[in-house]
């Protein structure tokens, strides 16, 4: 677990990425080699429509994009720094549609790291652990800051 | 849970926004409708802004993208039935070529097939040349008819 006194400062770093902030990605927590972060249901980040005003379903795009920043995130902490890397491939398993309402919960763990890439495994899910609704597989290749 | 709207929205007017899906209005996607193709637009914005520092588009943003350009190629092949099916992601697996610069973004789908039950779809996105994507999907959308 990372120091209770990390979180403000880790939150506070995370609500100036203004993508993170449009989508209301916010952490949650992280150990020595994973993350997790939270995705609350809002009406912004539906991609299906509910019927006759019921709350919709997040769109799975968000839920990539939650998958991403959080598979990058375990990578900073296996790491143990903020230097650079990039996603060079992330793929996502959708199992089944986030439940209208309730928030989805990112947890990323790196598996290995090379000296030039990070493979991550994670999981999204929205209440229990053992049910998840998208299985996550990525590969992150590390920068030198000079090459984009 | 149906993309309705945004099949009435495709049929009424070959150019348009998305705004009947909230996800889509976030990103400020629009779709452009050329014959049988879909193109989508991202106009670029702040929000979309996913590594301050030289400024670079969230990966998740640019899948996002992809993602609705998938879905909206499917929902314009289908635009013959009599029902559009229900439609759901199964996966989605997305490379990432290149930075995404603070420009807009273009995103097109290739249907590779469009089965009964499946539709297996490529997309590819790119910013100021089409050759030189940013990233390229491959996604399998499930049809609920």
């Amino acid at each position: 677990m990372i120091k209770a006194a990390m979180k403000p400062v880790v939150t506070h770093f995370m609500s100036h990425v203004p993508h993170v902030k449009a989508l209301g990605i916010k952490f949650s927590n992280a150990g020595r080699d994973w993350a997790e972060l939270s995705l609350p249901w809002s009406e912004e980040i539906v991609g299906y429509p509910g019927k006759d005003g019921e709350k919709g379903v997040i769109a799975s795009g968000a839920i990539f994009a939650l998958m991403d920043t959080v598979g990058g995130f375990s990578v900073h902490a296996a790491r143990m720094s903020s230097s650079g890397h990039a996603t060079l491939d992330l793929r996502l398993d959708y199992l089944r549609p986030a439940r209208p309402g309730e928030t989805v919960v990112g947890y990323s763990k790196v598996q290995k790291l090379t000296r030039s890439v990070a493979f991550v495994r994670g999981y999204a899910q929205d209440g229990e652990r053992d049910d998840p609704l998208a299985l996550m597989s990525g590969i992150f290749m590390f920068t030198k800051g000079a090459k984009s | 849970m149906s993309f309705d709207a945004l099949a009435a929205a495709m049929a009424e007017s070959d150019e348009g926004p998305m705004d009947s899906i909230p996800y889509a209005r976030l990103l400020g996607a629009r779709y452009r409708i050329e014959g049988d193709d879909v193109i989508l637009t991202a106009a670029y914005s702040k929000s979309l802004i996913g590594s301050p520092t030289p400024p670079r588009l969230h990966g998740g943003a640019v899948a996002g993208l992809m993602e609705i350009a998938a879905t909206a190629q499917v929902i314009h092949a289908l635009r013959e039935e009599e029902e559009l099916p229900d439609l759901k992601p199964v996966d989605v697996t997305v490379d990432y070529l290149r930075a995404g610069q603070p420009e807009d973004t273009f995103a097109q789908a290739r249907i590779v097939r469009m089965g009964r039950r499946v539709a297996n779809v490529n997309v590819e996105a790119w910013q100021g040349e089409r050759d030189r994507p940013i990233a390229a999907a491959h996604m399998n959308i499930m049809l609920k008819r």
